[in-house]
């Protein structure tokens, strides 16, 4: 079967790639893009490590094939930062220790974006339910949640400021 | 008491900067070994072996060989045969030819996901139809997977010359059972004679997974003149140097290893899988291969931990005075010799000053994957055991849990239960933190229980290299050999910014290959914020006296008139009218004072600290469902010295975490024809985010230990160790039956209430 | 002379004594002094079994000093995760 043609909008850049139709989402990012940042923990959807934010919605990319992105908006790890400053978040991880190994970090990250993007005020409750499709073996998530919650008000703060 | 301890207040340590390389990690940038790329790159895949136990009969790889786009293909003939030796490349000897076969099988295959055979191809699809084209004939054999199982005589026999090690006489006929080891003291009779109550129990658990995020991967790259590169995930590059060479007989130094970013490993990465079938391959190809393992595969082909069965029989006096302690421990060391059992005999009751006591420990091999290391190899099943019965003793005699280990605890100059006598240690201040707690000062409600229990761990030392230099504009690059799985880089470069007085941001940590560093024992047994700890601190001390030197001769004066504060020289002599010289100042003339400032330090280190952890847990259990809920969960440790704080809070929740999951809900299940039926996320169910509440950690700094500079004790494992037995108390309490079967999942738990009994 | 004691494994070696005096003031000399008494001990303490001295594990260490009085265990080597 011959590759196709996919022109796609990853972190605001219009960006155009070959994929084979079964090719995931996940694999055309790190294999045909070259965006390494976005994680393959497991392949079956489970642990989150490749999640991904598809036209304003957090999806595992290893779940979506790689035509899928054909005309939409994709959000990966690479493009949380702006102009050489930090998110929030990817502050608040840092100052809170909130990684070890740091493999899981840009899965967690995408998906808190996507969670404060939807709810700029979570319990701590409700942050550890949206994330509970990421998957931590290291920080027992304790810091992760911190940080979360913590960027949260921050984030509020400089809304109202 | 070493002379740092006593110095002024420390500026550095103890404090919680940013992690040096804090910034790659949370912008993807971080390289993790399935990131890398070399030019001409070829896709690995491996075949795996479909049956828990049989002989190979053939193996016809030519119509993959014939596929166009196949570049290599190996199997088990293509490996050198490895004599039965030691080699002391990871922690403890591993035997190489076991290892070998384990990398790939040779005559026999001894569990589903043994390797069989590889390939390199120019793509990923290309490769799995090449998978699909070798042809392996196999004659199925009976297999046994249970321990107990294993131990029968009828048991199918995975190793025809295994004859069972430590016991009165040899055998005569081969066996599953690799060896027996006992540990002894006094006298059990007389011991359990004077007790008032007995308590004994049988427990079970269940092999489990370190379960790390992060695939095993690597990237194997043969010269044309025979020297090669290997990136890959790992706890060691120079175990992974070592192994590969014993594997493909080949000389350490012609294999460079370079560790990538490790993706968590907790003890699963301190041994190899991939590394010698990637070479292999591209020795074959003449190209890079890269093998990235999926995650069935991790599963499948990598160690979990041990299953068990623990028998524990306990007794003691009205008063709570344990006067007798009897352990018999039987664990899966899977598809080879070697599981935690030996640790597990000497960490079992090593919290405990019992003057009569006997452990006995069975290593019994079946078809499962070789269990590797997993946090604290061994305790936390022992510690299950020994923890759970030591809690019925306490019901029974209606003694608060944390009363009876303090009346039964080891201190100072007690002898420990595997032998030699304790110094330095801090258990009962550990107890007495828990007991003051808030959390164990809370009531419980309906359906709720509390689970009390404590842990030990031995740490290590060991072989490290740490090299310092400082760079021409006075900042400082420190380097050494040990993969950075929990936020050592930080400890490092802190330790360095203490010794050298700079901010933390003038030192540059970083983890060097294997031709760019000297020698390091991998990263494991809690033992580098101590060793190389103690390597980094020896280079930069010895940086400080090369910098007081040259201060000396430039102001004329003897050295001990100068004296280094704040990363500063200063000159003692109040006749000389001289201002402090900073060591940027010094780093810009040390051309002109001698040459550049580079110290390095290669140490075997010795008296590590063990380490002891006291954790409460309170549960609730929905009775008609089984779910248990984490309510609150404080866990207290023995560290010694913090050098960063944030990360050793890391260290123990994670461990925490990781032991509520092996409680509660993670397993191996294997179908009767020997297969994992659970090799993924859904089914091998980890906690989430949602499964936790907060974790507090204690962190117990009363007893520093004094051969580490700045008093630091390893801290990585012994987090795990209480966690089984404190999650299983309090279930048992909150549903008023003894739960003594891991894991305690829902239906475990609905048929212990119903039947009245766990 | 040190007093020392061996696990059971090496009691194998020893026809199930387990515990001796042996003047020795490093560990290399202790080994070396236990494959003289019981051949084939040392080597195998050597590949298999960490020192403990007063308390302190030393483990691949031949020169780490052994006091006239000193306690000395000997235990299997200590691995980790």
């Amino acid at each position: 079967m011959s590759k196709r043609h996919v022109t796609t909008v990853v972190n605001g850049d219009q960006t155009e790639f070959l994929a084979d139709p079964g090719m995931t989402l996940l694999d055309a990012l790190r294999d045909e893009l070259n965006l390494t940042g976005t994680k393959e923990g497991c392949g079956s959807g489970d642990c989150g490590a490749c999640t991904v934010i598809l036209d304003g919605r957090i999806v595992c990319s290893c779940l979506v094939l790689a035509p899928e992105a054909e005309g939409k908006r994709v959000e990966t790890i690479e493009g949380l930062a702006h102009d050489g400053r930090l998110h929030a978040l990817q502050q608040k991880f840092l100052e809170h220790a909130a990684l070890q190994c740091g493999f899981c970090t840009p899965g967690f990250l995408m998906a808190s974006k996507a969670l404060l993007d939807a709810n700029p005020d979570p319990t701590e409750t409700e942050a550890r339910y949206w994330l509970a499709g990421n998957l931590c073996r290291c920080t027992g998530y304790d810091k992760i949640i911190r940080a979360v919650l913590d960027a949260a008000a921050e984030l509020r703060q400089a809304r109202v400021a | 008491m070493s002379e740092v301890l006593d110095k002024p207040a420390l500026k550095v340590v103890g404090t919680r900067p940013i992690r040096p390389d804090g910034a790659d990690k949370v912008t993807g940038r971080a390289a993790f070994a399935a990131d890398f790329t070399m030019p001409g790159q070829l896709v690995g895949k491996i075949l795996r072996s479909p049956h828990a136990h049989a002989r190979i009969v053939s193996i016809d790889t030519r119509k993959a060989r014939a596929l166009p786009g196949v570049k290599a293909v190996v199997v088990g003939k293509d490996f050198p045969d490895i004599a039965s030796a030691f080699h002391e490349g990871g922690e403890a000897a591993s035997n190489m030819r076991d290892l070998a076969m384990n990398v790939i099988a040779r005559d026999k295959v001894l569990y589903e996901g043994h390797a069989v055979a590889a390939v390199a191809a120019i793509s990923s699809a290309r490769a799995d139809e090449a998978l699909a084209l070798i042809e392996v004939t196999y004659e199925v054999l009976p297999h046994v997977i249970d321990v107990e199982a294993a131990m029968r005589p009828d048991a199918p026999v995975l190793h025809d010359h295994m004859f069972t090690e430590g016991l009165e006489a040899k055998p005569t006929k081969a066996s599953n059972i690799v060896k027996r080891n006992r540990i002894a003291r006094g006298d059990l009779a007389e011991g359990f004679a004077a007790a008032d109550v007995i308590v004994e129990r049988r427990y079970t658990t269940k092999a489990v997974h370190q379960g790390y995020i992060e695939p095993h991967a690597c990237v194997a790259a043969w010269g044309a003149d025979g020297q090669c590169q290997i990136w890959c995930s790992s706890q060691g590059a120079f175990m992974v140097q070592a192994y590969t060479a014993q594997v493909l007989a080949m000389e350490n130094s012609n294999i460079r290893v370079t560790p990538a970013e490790i993706g968590g490993g907790f003890g699963g990465k301190t041994t190899i899988y991939i590394e010698p079938v990637a070479l292999a391959l591209s020795r074959q190809s003449g190209s890079p291969v890269k093998i990235v393992m999926t995650r069935d595969e991790v599963f499948r082909a990598t160690g979990p931990t041990s299953g068990a069965v623990v028998e524990v029989k306990l007794g003691a006096k009205k008063d709570g005075t344990i006067t007798a302690a009897e352990v018999e421990m039987k664990f899966q060391a899977g598809a080879f010799p070697g599981s935690p059992v030996g640790a597990a005999s000497m960490t079992a009751l090593a919290c405990y000053d019992i003057p009569n006591l006997q452990i006995t420990g069975w290593d019994v091999v079946s078809n499962m994957p070789k269990v590797a290391a997993y946090r604290a190899p061994g305790a936390p099943i022992a510690a299950f055991g020994v923890e759970s019965a030591v809690d019925e003793l306490a019901r029974q005699l209606d003694i608060d849990p944390i009363d009876l280990r303090l009346k039964n605890g080891v201190r100072n100059g007690v002898k420990a239960a595997y032998g030699p006598t304790f110094a330095n240690i801090g258990y009962l201040d550990t107890l007495a933190a828990v007991k003051d707690s808030a959390h164990y000062k809370t009531s419980l409600g309906p359906n709720q229980g509390r689970g009390v229990a404590a842990g030990f761990w031995f740490n290590i030392g060991g072989l490290s290299t740490a090299a310092v230099h400082v760079q021409e504009d006075g900042s400082v690059v420190v380097a050494t050999g040990n993969p950075d799985i929990g936020g050592s880089r930080a400890s490092m470069a802190m330790m360095a910014a203490e010794t050298l007085g700079l901010p933390v941001e003038k030192v540059r940590p970083i983890v060097a290959d294997t031709a760019s560093i000297g020698f390091s024992m991998l990263t494991g047994g809690s033992r580098v914020t101590f060793a190389t700890g103690m390597a980094v601190v020896t280079a930069a001390q010895t940086v400080v006296d090369n910098l007081k030197a040259r201060a000396a001769k430039l102001w004329d004066v003897p050295v001990d008139q100068v004296a280094w504060r704040d990363g500063q020289a200063i000159c003692l002599d109040a006749a000389k009218d001289v201002k402090p010289m900073t060591l940027a100042t010094l780093a810009a003339q040390a051309g002109r004072t001698g040459g550049p400032i580079s110290a390095e330090s290669a140490i075997n280190a010795q008296g590590a600290g063990p380490g002891f952890g006291v954790h409460v847990c309170d549960v609730e259990v929905d009775p008609e469902t089984g779910h248990v809920t984490v309510l609150r969960y404080t866990a207290a440790q023995d560290v010694g010295k913090a050098i960063h704080p944030s990360y050793v809070e890391g260290q123990v929740q994670g461990g925490v975490a990781q032991g509520v999951g092996w409680a509660l809900n993670e397993e191996y299940v294997f179908g009767p024809d020997g297969k994992m039926e659970n090799s993924g996320f859904l089914d091998y169910r980890v906690p989430v985010a949602s499964d936790l509440p907060m974790i507090d950690a204690i962190l117990v700094e009363t007893a520093p230990n004094p051969r580490h500079p700045y008093g630091a004790k390893g801290v990585g494992e012994v987090p795990i160790v209480p966690p089984l037995a404190a999650v299983a108390n309090a279930v048992s309490q909150a549903i008023g039956v003894r739960m003594t079967h891991l894991p305690l999942s829902p239906p475990a738990i609905v048929a212990a209430i119903e039947k009245g009994q766990g | 002379m040190a007093h020392v004691v061996v696990n059971s494994e090496c009691a194998a070696f020893t026809g199930g004594v387990t515990e001796f005096d042996i003047a020795a003031d490093t560990v290399r000399r202790l080994v070396a002094e236990l494959d003289a008494r019981f051949p084939g001990l040392g080597e195998f303490v050597d590949r298999r079994m960490a020192v403990a001295i007063d308390g302190e594990i030393h483990q691949d260490a031949w020169l780490s000093p052994i006091g006239p009085d000193s306690e000395v265990y000997l235990i299997p080597k200590i691995g980790g995760g």
